[in-house]
C-alpha cells in the first residue's frame, strides 16, 4: 500500500525576510541586468527564441540581452499552481502555495554503504535502494534522483536512474541530470507509458526536471535544449541558480540574489515564450563561497537567509519553488549537519517553498546517508510540527481540563482530554532522551537507530510494483537510446 | 638603489593591485632594473607574504586570487624584456592544463591555472571541452612536467582516465605526471585512473604540483 505522505500545510508562522519594496528592488535591479548586462544562452534555440522576441543578441558571444517588457508579459504566462503527478495519486504533490513537500537530495557521488559502512562510488542499485527507503517515508513527497548510476553509460545514466525510481517507488520522480535532447524525449516517453500516453502526462506528470543554469548570467547548452522538451511536453521544469557569493555572485547577498534570479526569470521567460503556459518553477540553492577554499559551503547563515529570501521572488512571479536545504558541509552525520539542516529546513519552510531539496547527501550534497536521510526526514519532521503553530481555540485553551484538573498537587496525565490531545505533541525517533543511567549502561548512538530503520525499511517495505509490461517497456526505451548511440545515430554531444 | 621601487612593486601584490603592478614593472624597464631583480626580490616576496596570511587565516581566497593576477599582470610586462636581455627565469615547472572532452567548465580550472603560474610554474592552458591527444600533443610540444586534467561531471570525468591512457601509450609515463581535480574526483577515483595526485582547491593543487616537481628532482638526482 501507498504510504500516505505527510507534507508540511499552511504553515502557521511567519517571517518576513525581504519587504515588498525590497522584492521590487531586487526585480528592478535584475530587470536591468537581463536587459543591459545579458544573459547567456548557448545554444541558437534559444538565440533564435530571443531574437524572435525582440531581444539583442550576440551570436558570437551567445548573449542575449532582453527587454524589460518581453520578460515581464512572458512571466506572466506561467500557472501559479499545478501538480507533480504520482504512480499512486493519492502521493500527488500539489505545488499551489500551500505545501512543502521535502524530497531526495541529488545528485550524489558517493554511498557510505548501508551494511558495511564503507564509502565508496554509487551505482544503480543504490537509486533503487534508496527510492525504496523514501517511498516509505512519509516525510519524503516526492524523489530526487540521490545518485549518480556511475555504473551504467553517459548517454543513458539519467534513464536508468529515473526507471530505477520508477520501479521502486509510487511517489514522483523529479531529476536534474537530464542535460540533452535525446534524453529528454526518451524520458518523456517512458513518463507517457507509464501513465498511458501524453494527455494523461500532462494532466498529472509523474515526471518533472531541473536545470541548473551556470552562474553568473548564464545557462547550459544542453540543459535548455532539453528543458525546452520538456516545456512542449508540459513537463513541470525548472531552473536552478547556485550562485555562490564572492564567486559566482557579487559579495553581498542581494547582489547574488540579482544575479540568481535574472539566471532563472530568464530561462522561465524563455520557456513560457516557447510554449505558452507551460508548467515551470523557480530553483535555488545560492550559497555563500568558503572564503578560504572557495569551496560551495551549503550552510552557513547566508543560505538560511537566501533560503527564505528567494520564495519571496518566487511569489512575487507566482511560480512555485523548489529550495536547496538539508546541504551540509558535514562530512558525517554530525552537530554540524544537524545544525545546519535544521536551520536551513526550517527557514524554507517557514515561507512556505513549495519543494524542499533534500534529504540525505553529506559533503555539499555529493555523499548519501541512509542515517542522514532519516536525521533530515526527521528535522523535517520537527519543523512541520512546529509550523503548525499554537492552537488558541477552547480546546487548545483547555479551559475544562484545566477545572477539572485544579491547582496542585494533581496533574494531567490520566484525563480524557491529554488522551484526546496528547499525539498531537511530537515524538522522536532517533532522539536521545532515556535517563542517563540507561544511556550509560546501553550507549548506543541515535546514528544506530537511524541505520537500523533504513535497513528494516529496506528489509521489509515492498512498494506498489509497476506492471510488468511498462517496466519492460521503459527498458526497451532505454535500450534503444544505447542502441543509437552504439550505432552511431545519436551522436551525444558535450555539454556543461 | 630601487629599494623604493622593489617595495612598491611587493606592496603592488600584497594589495592585489594589477594596475600598480603593471606600472611598477613598467618602471623598472624604463630605471633600468634587472627583471629578474624586480621578480626575485620584488613581486616574489609581495606573494609569499600574501601566501604566508592566507595561510594564518588573515587573507582569503579572493586576496590570493587577486595578488595572483597582480603577479601574472607584472610578468607580462616583464617577460618580453627577459626576452630581449636574453635572460630566462626559473621556472618551477611546465604544467599543461585543460577540462576534459565533452565538459566546459572552467572556473576550478582558472583558478588552477592562475595560481600555478603566479607561483611561479609555466602553464599552458588548453581551455575546455580538450580531447585527450590533444592533452598529449600539447603535453609534447612543451616538454610538460605535469598535466592538470579537470572534469565537473560524472559523465565527463571518465575522460581524465583517457588522458592518463593516452599519454602512457605515447610512452610519456611515468614522466609526465598527471594530477586530476574537479566537483566528481576523489582520492579514490585518482588512484583508480593512476593519476599522480588529485586536489580539492586551487592552494593545494600549487601544494601538489610543487611535491610532484621535488619529487621529480628527488628521483632525478637518485
Amino acid at each position: 500500500m501507498a504510504t500516505r505522505i505527510d507534507p508540511i500545510v499552511s504553515p502557521k508562522l511567519t517571517l518576513e525576510v525581504l519587504t515588498p519594496e525590497q522584492v521590487g528592488r531586487i526585480h528592478e535591479a535584475t530587470l536591468e541586468v537581463i536587459e543591459t548586462v545579458g544573459v547567456r544562452f548557448p545554444t541558437p534555440k534559444a538565440l533564435d527564441l530571443w531574437e524572435a522576441h525582440g531581444a539583442t543578441v550576440d551570436r558570437e558571444r551567445q548573449v542575449a540581452k532582453v527587454p524589460r517588457k518581453v520578460i515581464e508579459d512572458a512571466l506572466a504566462l506561467a500557472p501559479a499552481a499545478y501538480v507533480l503527478g504520482a504512480r499512486d495519486p493519492s502521493q500527488d504533490c500539489p505545488l499551489d502555495g500551500e505545501h512543502v513537500f521535502a524530497a531526495t537530495d541529488g545528485c550524489g557521488i558517493e554511498v557510505i554503504d548501508i551494511e558495511t559502512g564503507e564509502l565508496r562510488r554509487s551505482r544503480l542499485r543504490d537509486v533503487e535502494e534508496i527510492a525504496r527507503v523514501a517511498d516509505a517515508l512519509d516525510e519524503v513527497g516526492f524523489h530526487w534522483v540521490p545518485v549518480s548510476a556511475q555504473d551504467k553509460p553517459a548517454e543513458s545514466r539519467a534513464l536508468h536512474e529515473l526507471a530505477a525510481i520508477w520501479k521502486n517507488s509510487t511517489k514522483h520522480a523529479q531529476t536534474e541530470s537530464i542535460v540533452t535532447e535525446h534524453e529528454a524525449r526518451a524520458a518523456i516517453e517512458m513518463a507517457a507509458a507509464i501513465m498511458g500516453g501524453h494527455d494523461a502526462l500532462r494532466e498529472r506528470p509523474v515526471l518533472s526536471m531541473m536545470q541548473c543554469t551556470t552562474s553568473p548570467l548564464g545557462q547550459d547548452g544542453g540543459s535548455i535544449e532539453a528543458a525546452l522538451v520538456a516545456a512542449e511536453h508540459g513537463i513541470p521544469v525548472g531552473f536552478m541558480t547556485m550562485a555562490s557569493s564572492a564567486f559566482s555572485g557579487p559579495a553581498t547577498l542581494a547582489g547574488t540574489l540579482v544575479v540568481g534570479n535574472a539566471e532563472v526569470v530568464s530561462a522561465m521567460a524563455l520557456m513560457e515564450l516557447a510554449y505558452p503556459g507551460c508548467p515551470v518553477y523557480y530553483a535555488a540553492a545560492q550559497t555563500a563561497m568558503d572564503l578560504r577554499s572557495g569551496a560551495y559551503t551549503g550552510g552557513g547563515p547566508e543560505d538560511f537567509l537566501f533560503g527564505a529570501a528567494t520564495n519571496a521572488l518566487a511569489d512575487f512571479y507566482h511560480v512555485p519553488l523548489s529550495m536547496g536545504a538539508f546541504a551540509t558541509g558535514a562530512k558525517e552525520p554530525d552537530w554540524q549537519a544537524g545544525v545546519e539542516n535544521a536551520m536551513s529546513c526550517f527557514m524554507a519552510s517557514v515561507v512556505t517553498s513549495d519543494m524542499l531539496l533534500g534529504v540525505g547527501l553529506l559533503n555539499g550534497s555529493r555523499i548519501f546517508s541512509y542515517e542522514q536521510m532519516l536525521f533530515d526526514c526527521e528535522i523535517y519532521s520537527i519543523v512541520r510540527s512546529m509550523l503548525k503553530g499554537i492552537d488558541t481555540s477552547d480546546e487548545g485553551l483547555a479551559l475544562d481540563a484545566i477545572r477539572e484538573v485544579g491547582p496542585a498537587p494533581a496533574d494531567y496525565l490520566a484525563i480524557k482530554h491529554t488522551r484526546a490531545h496528547m499525539r498531537e505533541l511530537w515524538t522522536p525517533r532517533f532522539m536521545e532522551r532515556r535517563p542517563y543511567g540507561q544511556w550509560s549502561e546501553a550507549p548506543d548512538r541515535n546514528r544506530d537507530w537511524a541505520l537500523e530503520k533504513a535497513r528494516t525499511i529496506l528489509r521489509t517495505h515492498q512498494p506498489d510494483p509497476l506492471d510488468p509490461a511498462v517496466s519492460a517497456e521503459l527498458d526497451s526505451i532505454i535500450a534503444g537510446v544505447e542502441a543509437d548511440v552504439a550505432s552511431g545515430k545519436l551522436v551525444v554531444a558535450a555539454h556543461g | 638603489m630601487y629599494e623604493d621601487l622593489l617595495a612598491a612593486m611587493r606592496q603592488s601584490i600584497a594589495d592585489g593591485d594589477q594596475d600598480a603592478a603593471t606600472a611598477t614593472a613598467n618602471q623598472a624597464i624604463e630605471e633600468g632594473l634587472d627583471p629578474l631583480v624586480a621578480i626575485d626580490e620584488g613581486y616574489v616576496p609581495g606573494l609569499s607574504y600574501v601566501g604566508s596570511c592566507f595561510s594564518s587565516g588573515e587573507m582569503f581566497l579572493p586576496d590570493m586570487m587577486l595578488a595572483a593576477r597582480a603577479m601574472n599582470a607584472a610578468m607580462a610586462v616583464l617577460k618580453p624584456e627577459l626576452a630581449r636581455r636574453s635572460q630566462e627565469r626559473s621556472v618551477r615547472g611546465r604544467v599543461v592544463i585543460g577540462t576534459v572532452k565533452g565538459d566546459i567548465h572552467e572556473i576550478g580550472k582558472n583558478l588552477v591555472g592562475t595560481m600555478l603560474s603566479a607561483s611561479g610554474f609555466e602553464v599552458v592552458d588548453l581551455g575546455v571541452d580538450v580531447a585527450p591527444e590533444r592533452f598529449v600533443d600539447a603535453a609534447r610540444e612543451h616538454s610538460a612536467d605535469i598535466v592538470g586534467v579537470s572534469a565537473l561531471l560524472t559523465t565527463t570525468m571518465t575522460g581524465q582516465r583517457t588522458v592518463v591512457e593516452s599519454l602512457a601509450a605515447a610512452g610519456m609515463r611515468p614522466g609526465v605526471k598527471v594530477i586530476v581535480g574537479g566537483a566528481p574526483v576523489t582520492r579514490a577515483w585518482a588512484a583508480e585512473i593512476g593519476a599522480d595526485g588529485y586536489s580539492e582547491d586551487a592552494v593545494g593543487a600549487v601544494a601538489l604540483a610543487t611535491k610532484l616537481m621535488e619529487g621529480a628532482a628527488g628521483a632525478a638526482q637518485g
